[in-house]
């Protein structure tokens, strides 16, 4: 058999085994992120919206859609990637990988494309659920919005990987996004601008990620952004160079995956 | 045609807690053989068996599956083997022919191309009718078979088994030796680690007994049962016995008032205990091997050791 040939039925094998997995359980991976953002549109965009008046110029609900759409981007994916690589450690089933010829590069892009898929899906999701409230929402740069849309979503399954690698308790792949995802995220701008902080926690501000991912998406949808886009899109894709290196050095070492 | 199916030189492994696992074995298995690979718990039989298999690491030494060296092209050695491994190691919540058409896509079979083959593989396993059910509702017993049909879906050259058979009744027992038999007499070179010795007599053609990480015993099973000097034997008499009878060149002992335990060198003949029985009047109902033939050579090496 064509070596090709064959990366490329394992790599899709990979794939629609991960895309099944969360399909499978889509009351607990698609439902809960429609529901969850369905009130913050009602809480925050139709009820507390109209008090807060504009951001940047825009209604504050349409300033906030791409927040919280890049919001479930991020959650959605990390959370894909960590307890799916993570559940396959921890029964074992990752022998049928390792066992396999499949190349450790194939093994990452087939999680990570689990991820992407489902934080892309999610994304289309909270979307069209944010079109009830906002019926008259147009996409400014829809090739923008696309891409950046698609590269959050491998940046963070990728970080997703790294967390699953190193873990080995369900302890350990709920800290980080709770301690440090969930903190970073909504401080990122999905609410506010940071135009309407003091200096001292905008400039506190400009060294958080969430910042520049959340602000290209805005700017891929809305045409707004507190941020340089060349700088943020650069930065997303020097990390997603370095998170891949390092994904696959572990997988080549053997790292929380071989004995 | 390649003459050895796994050939392993000098192989070591020390784990990150300072373990030494593996002391540097060197091991050659024939194409077409069965082999056992024995040896108490911890002696190192799952380190070798992940190393060849890629889900451990080695500190040192090669490994060539089929000639291929694995350090030089392991997805090439890999497509040649089959591993069952001795825990559970699919997804429990997945159905059973989702598991295995999935581990024949990690193989590059197309999900086209391994239908007929995990037809053929579950009907041969028993697994067939079982199809649609999801993997944790299956009975001890046939999650192994789902194991080893795992293992065979893309037809490996070497399949090398970790303990199959372990919690595994009887019935179910045997009825996996006449399968891996079956395999075996079709080509199939088979390794096989087992803590039933009765397995490992009944099934192995050659045998390697490894312990504290370095191989004590490399020889065929013909070869190492007939060093065997002295079996124990349990006899069922039909007398009832306060003391043991006294025979000459013949220890034997009293298990209860009517059985007698004797230990008889390969060199005497049996027959001589019969007859010096009969003229004490007593006469022989049964006899058995006090214990597994293998057993008793095993715990003798290992002790040694």
């Amino acid at each position: 058999m064509n070596r090709g040939n064959e990366i490329f039925v394992s790599l899709i094998t990979l794939i629609r085994k991960e895309i099944k997995r969360y399909l499978r359980i889509w009351v607990q991976t698609l439902v809960p992120p429609a529901v969850t953002m369905s009130l913050y549109f009602v809480i925050f965009g139709s009820l507390i919206g109209p008090r807060i008046g504009t951001m940047d110029g825009l209604d504050y609900i349409q300033f906030m859609i791409p927040g919280l759409i890049m919001m479930s981007v991020i959650t959605n994916s990390y959370a894909n990637v960590v307890s799916s690589f993570y559940s396959v450690k921890f029964q074992k089933s990752i022998e049928e990988l390792l066992v396999s010829p499949m190349p450790n590069w194939a093994i990452l892009v087939g999680f990570v494309m689990g991820g992407v898929s489902r934080g892309v899906l999610i994304g289309c999701i909270v979307f069209c659920v944010s079109l009830f409230f906002y019926p008259s929402f147009t996409i400014v740069n829809p090739l923008l919005t696309v891409s950046v849309l698609f590269l959050t979503a491998i940046l963070f399954s990728l970080m997703g990987f790294i967390n699953a690698i190193f873990a080995d308790s369900f302890d350990d792949i709920s800290i980080i996004p709770t301690f440090v995802l969930t903190p970073l995220i909504y401080l990122g701008g999905v609410f506010y601008s940071i135009n309407i902080l003091p200096d001292i926690w905008r400039n506190i501000s400009m060294v958080n990620p969430m910042l520049y991912v959340v602000n290209t998406f805005r700017e891929g949808m809305l045409g707004v952004s507190d941020v340089s886009i060349p700088f943020a899109l650069g930065m997303i894709i020097f990390f997603i160079i370095i998170l891949t290196s390092a994904c696959l050095l572990l997988l080549h070492r053997g790292v929380g995956t071989r004995q | 045609m390649n003459q050895f199916a796994l050939e392993i030189t000098d192989l070591k492994k020390t784990y990150d807690s300072d373990v030494v696992a593996l002391k540097g074995i060197n091991l050659s298995v024939k194409e077409g053989d069965f082999f056992a690979l024995l040896g108490p718990n911890g002696a190192g039989k799952s380190s070798t068996i992940g190393i060849i298999a890629s889900l451990v690491t080695k500190t040192g030494g090669k490994v060539k599956i089929f000639g291929i060296d694995t350090d030089e092209n392991f997805p090439e050695a890999k497509r040649l083997l089959g591993v069952v491994s001795q825990e559970i190691n699919f997804n429990n919540f997945e159905k059973v022919i989702d598991i295995v058409t999935t581990q024949a896509g990690f193989y590059g079979i197309s999900l086209k191309d391994s239908k007929p083959k995990t037809e053929t593989t579950l009907k041969r396993l028993g697994l067939w009718e079982k199809r649609n059910e999801q993997a944790r509702t299956l009975s001890g017993g046939f999650k192994r078979r789902l194991m080893i049909a795992k293992a065979l879906i893309h037809e490996p050259k070497l399949l090398i088994l970790d303990e199959p058979t372990a919690g595994v009744d009887i019935e179910l027992r045997r009825e996996m030796w006449e399968f891996l038999k079956e395999i075996n007499a079709k080509g199939t070179t088979i390794i096989l680690t087992t803590h039933y010795l009765e397995e490992a007599e009944q099934l192995c053609k050659n045998i390697a007994i490894i312990d504290y990480g370095e191989l004590v015993e490399n020889t065929s099973m013909k070869d190492l049962l007939s060093r065997l000097d002295v079996q124990g034997f349990v006899l069922d008499i039909d007398k009832t016995l306060d003391q043991p009878p006294s025979i000459s060149k013949f220890p034997i002992t009293l298990e209860d008032s009517t059985t007698l335990n004797v230990s008889i060198k390969k060199d005497q003949s049996i027959n001589h205990l019969f007859e010096q029985l009969s003229a004490l009047d007593i006469n022989v109902l049964s006899m058995r091997n006090k214990s597994n033939r293998l057993e008793e050579m095993f715990i003798e090496m290992v002790n040694k050791s």
